[in-house]
């Protein structure tokens, strides 16, 4: 497919779109689909059968609308109005709406903080494609940038827009993503490969999920433009196996461009080749560490190995290789299309474009969200959060998952950037975002993510696997009331070990948690030690029988 | 100058390291003008003295009596010395850990038992969950490691706590050794 | 002028204080040995691949934030080594403490005692005493080989048994299940070793092994001494020259 063809397909398909009466948008993300949505779409369809309003309404499932809070959730393109909570049985409420009054059910505000404050770059065709379709992407622009630069740059243009545009790893430690693609083109191999990493594993994180799941093919062509860029002709994804929606779009969204000449040989007539392989992981968290995913491509136990050699330089078998994040991914297309100074102009001096983060917890807004580098904590949790349900007050915000830390209130109007999150202790890590209210205690909190870290260790190196079990039961030891000051002296000795030790990045960080809670809840600790209690009344303090132990 | 107050306690342990203590043979003599012996297993006072200078513990702390004994020998001694590896590591009464107290006891009073099987009780103390090295219930001041240790060692020890002196172990004993 | 020598250069780095001559093919634990300064380690034994897994060997490089592990990394021109600085101590002193933590090694009793490579660890590393909890696993002993016995409570988790089988025996009977603390080293796919159809019997993992987890039946306490001289001779022999 040419440029032209490419042009001609998406003015059909949006003529096509414009020629739809009624069309009716229906959340099918993460949140929604876990509240019904399949059902509702089916009850849509049913009853616009039902009435004989076939020919005019349409039921379109399209990707995460954001506010997964509320969900399910239903655009209704007519009216311009967002329905929110509209469970299966209110099929026949919004087909109402679409006649006369909208009665028993709920609209949502388009016009609150969560919507307007974001800034939709990745997420900009979630809620208006369908995932399944190729034209569907076509018609919102896609594949533009990847034509474009086959016709107009040279892979040096595009390594030079990257670096450009400032974007930064978006797995979590925001390594400069041009700095990358141009050690990867300037290494030398008989081959090189293009991977993406998909395996998202922190607790309460569903950003790459669902961009692979509403707009896989955005990952396709940030794919193809990276392979461009470095000389690669095959890329894998690596999914992990417990997000069988995204494997399933993947594998069509794979098909479909193979179909249309946008991958496979001789890319838009031009002489670039590039294919895409899938692979599936078993679920396991280190994985996502670059050189134990190389190993579980390859077939092996996916475990890390020391670097150097980095994969830029010795990857897939022993070729040069490029493992970007999928938001990473996600972003390359936008930013060859509206160009590097624009992407560059958003976020902060050192923290460039936007960021996707999983809002969870004790937050009256849960759900997806897109916002600029640089907005503060207070902004997200307050604004677009809408702050805290049901009368609680504000703890903490816990960002990075299991290698990140808590931040407590005093750091609310710190601006959202990789250094000043490092700063306090914690990561911009891959975008789980958990807050948490006066109801959690920290101590609770340490050992949940320790627990993670614990059984999510491979076992090879000795400090990550003894340690984060070491960890875990001095831990256990002062969540049930049997730990003296000793202990937390271990655990603090631990935490420092450990992460000077360890051989990847899951076991270096496995102690963040605990070293960012006992940096600003400390007291919380020593309630829990010498005084026997939980002051959040979380903890189960059963074992305090009297008996004092040294170790 | 007045002797040195030693004692020495038994607890989880196979009586090893007071055995290897007794190998000192002549040598007892020249330490006993040094110290007097007042608590030990191997004489026969009834009560833990007060004020202790220097106590050797062996064996590790499996039962209540085991753990009431070394609060309160802790709590009358300057210097307490884990003696050999059932007080450094738990070592062989330690290796009933990995199974547990019951399983243990079903196999020890129940399967193994032909006439009258029946868990003991109220005559001999509870056995705590876990073995515990001394160290791990109570601060310990100088550790020995070995199974047993050699005359030699318990020797070197003594008489450098006797001068005044920490001995330095670390890289002169082993476990199991 | 063989292959191997046109393709490194010789630099001078410092390891210690003390000035000394490299090729660039050579990893910095390669150097300590000639220099006589010895880096505790475990995973590491000459003859088999370097996976830097056990951190014994982590080393301080000056302008490097980050500790790196000796067996793997090689030297470079101006480079400024630390061996031996009080935190490499203190962390070589936790990570022995950690494996004898980790399972059930009951030195009295073992059949390695005094000839095994974890004790002297502990003696090199001053480990005295083990201040962690213990965490006391439940392990089944596998007797079931006519000549070897695996028992998993000595297992330190090297690999060295997965590698001498794969890279010098090449039957890879052993390797790797599970995850973290509960991973361990089994043959065929988990299947009693004696019932291995890939295991040779060549006993080359029993030698290698650096504790009393792998070794001959018929032996008592302290009677199990390996031998391990054919691992650099196979591997010598084996570097055929281009």
């Amino acid at each position: 497919m040419n440029l032209d063809e490419l042009e001609s397909t998406a003015a059909r398909e949006r003529e096509q779109c414009a020629g739809q009466k009624c069309r009716l948008r229906v959340c099918t993300g993460t949140g929604c689909a876990s509240a019904g949505s399949d059902r509702l779409t089916e009850a849509l369809r049913q009853r616009a059968k039902e009435r004989g309003l076939e020919g005019e309404v349409t039921v379109t499932e399209v990707g995460c609308l954001g506010l997964c809070a509320e969900g399910p959730l239903v655009k209704v393109d007519a009216t311009d109005t967002l329905y929110q909570n509209v469970t299966p049985n209110l099929a026949d409420n919004v087909l109402d709406s679409l006649t006369g009054e909208a009665a028993g059910i709920t609209v949502c505000n388009e016009k609150q903080p969560f919507f307007t404050r974001q800034n939709r770059v990745v997420l900009e065709n979630a809620g208006y494609i369908e995932s399944d379709r190729i034209e569907s992407y076509i018609a919102r622009d896609g594949y533009r940038a990847l034509l474009h630069v086959l016709a107009e740059m040279s892979p040096a243009d595009v390594v030079a827009a990257i670096t450009q545009s400032g974007l930064r790893g978006r797995g979590g430690a925001g390594y400069p993503t041009g700095l990358k693609w141009s050690t990867v083109a300037k290494a030398t191999g008989p081959r090189k490969y293009v991977v993406c990493n998909g395996d998202e594993g922190d607790p309460g994180a569903f950003m790459d999920r669902s961009v692979m799941e509403d707009d896989p093919h955005r990952v396709l062509e940030g794919m193809a433009i990276a392979a461009y860029a470095v000389g690669a002709n095959h890329g894998y994804i690596y999914v992990r196996a417990e997000y069988p929606r995204a494997i399933k779009r993947l594998k069509t969204a794979i098909s479909r461009a193979e179909r249309q000449g946008l991958l496979g040989s001789s890319i838009a007539g031009t002489s670039f080749s590039f294919t895409i392989d899938l692979r599936v992981g078993a679920g396991a968290f280190v994985c996502g560490e670059e050189t134990a995913l190389i190993a579980s491509v390859q077939g092996n136990r996916g475990t890390p190995r020391p670097r150097p050699p980095y994969p830029a330089m010795s990857g897939l078998w022993g070729c040069p290789t490029l493992i970007n994040n999928v938001e990473t991914l996600g972003s390359i297309a936008p930013i060859i299309r509206c160009g590097a100074p624009w992407y560059a102009g958003i976020g902060t001096e050192k923290s460039h474009g936007t960021k996707v983060f999983c809002l969870t917890g004790a937050i009256k807004n849960t759900g997806l969200i897109e916002v600029p580098m640089g907005i503060t904590l207070r902004e997200i949790v307050f604004d677009i959060g809408g702050g805290i349900p049901n009368g609680g007050t504000f703890k903490a915000v816990q960002t990075g998952g299991p290698s990140g830390g808590c931040i407590p209130e005093k750091y609310l109007d710190m601006p959202v950037d990789y250094e000043s999150l490092r700063e306090v202790g914690s990561i911009m890590g891959s975008g789980g975002m958990i807050v948490m209210d006066q109801t959690s205690c920290m101590v609770d909190v340490a050992r949940f993510f320790m627990e993670f870290c614990m059984s999510e260790s491979c076992g090879k190196c000795i400090p990550c696997r003894v340690g984060t079990a070491e960890m875990y039961k001095l831990l256990t030891r002062i969540a049930t009331g049997e730990a003296n000051m000793n202990d937390l002296a271990k655990l603090e000795e631990l935490c420092e070990m450990v992460r000077e030790t360890s051989l990847c990045g899951l076991g270096q960080s496995a102690p963040n948690p605990v070293i960012s809670t006992l940096r600003y809840f400390r007291d919380e600790y020593l309630a829990h030690v010498n005084e026997g209690v939980c002051p959040a009344g979380v903890c189960p303090m059963n074992a305090r029988k009297g008996v004092t132990t040294h170790a | 100058m007045s002797k040195a107050k030693v004692a020495t306690i038994w607890l989880d342990g196979c009586s090893g390291c007071h055995m290897s203590f007794l190998d000192l043979d002549e040598r007892l003599i020249e330490l006993s003008e040094k110290m007097d012996l007042v608590y030990s297993p191997l004489v026969d006072f009834k009560e833990f003295p007060e004020d202790v200078d220097v106590t050797l513990v062996e064996g590790s702390v499996s039962n209540e009596g085991d753990l009431h004994k070394i609060l309160q020998v802790r709590e009358r001694s300057r210097i307490l010395v884990s003696l050999g590896d059932c007080a450094v590591t738990g070592n062989v009464p330690g290796m009933r850990n990995a199974i547990g107290v019951e399983p243990l006891f079903t196999r020890a009073y129940n399967q193994n038992v032909t006439l009258h099987p029946q868990k003991p009780h109220g005559a001999v103390p509870a056995l705590l969950d876990t073995v515990k090295p001394v160290h791990q219930v109570v601060p310990v001041d100088v550790i020995v490691a070995g199974c047993p240790p050699s005359a030699s060692t318990i020797y070197y020890v003594v008489s450098e706590l006797l001068a005044g002196r920490l001995p330095e172990l670390e890289t002169h004993t082993r476990f199991g050794a | 002028m063989p292959e191997t020598l046109t393709s490194s250069e010789v630099v001078t780095l410092t390891i210690n204080g003390q000035e000394v001559s490299a090729r660039t093919d050579e990893t910095i634990m390669e150097v300590a040995e000639e220099q006589g300064i010895r880096i505790p380690a475990l995973c590491h034994i000459s003859g088999l691949s370097d996976i830097g897994a056990c951190r014994l060997c982590v080393v301080e490089i000056q302008g490097s934030p980050k500790l790196q592990p000796a067996c793997v990394t090689r030297v470079s021109e101006g480079m400024t080594v630390s061996t031996h600085t009080d935190r490499l101590r203190a962390h070589r002193r936790t990570i022995v403490e950690m494996l004898f933590a980790e399972r059930n090694h009951v030195c009295s009793v073992c059949v390695s005692n005094g000839h095994c490579d974890l004790q002297n660890l502990a003696v090199e590393c001053g480990m005295q005493e083990v201040t962690l909890p213990y965490l006391a696993p439940k392990l089944q002993v596998d007797a079931s080989h006519k000549r070897f016995v695996m028992d998993p409570n000595r297992c330190v988790m090297c690999t060295r048994c997965v590698r001498v089988c794969d890279e010098i025996e090449g039957a890879h009977t052993w390797d790797i299940m599970g995850r973290g603390v509960d991973s361990r080293v089994i043959t065929d796919l988990g299947k009693p070793w004696g019932e291995s159809d890939t295991c040779t019997s060549c006993g080359k993992c029993v030698q290698v092994c650096p504790t009393g987890a792998l070794f001959e039946k018929g032996v008592s306490v302290a009677e199990m001494t390996k031998r391990r001289q054919f691992l650099p001779y196979l591997k010598t022999m084996r570097e055929v020259p281009k």
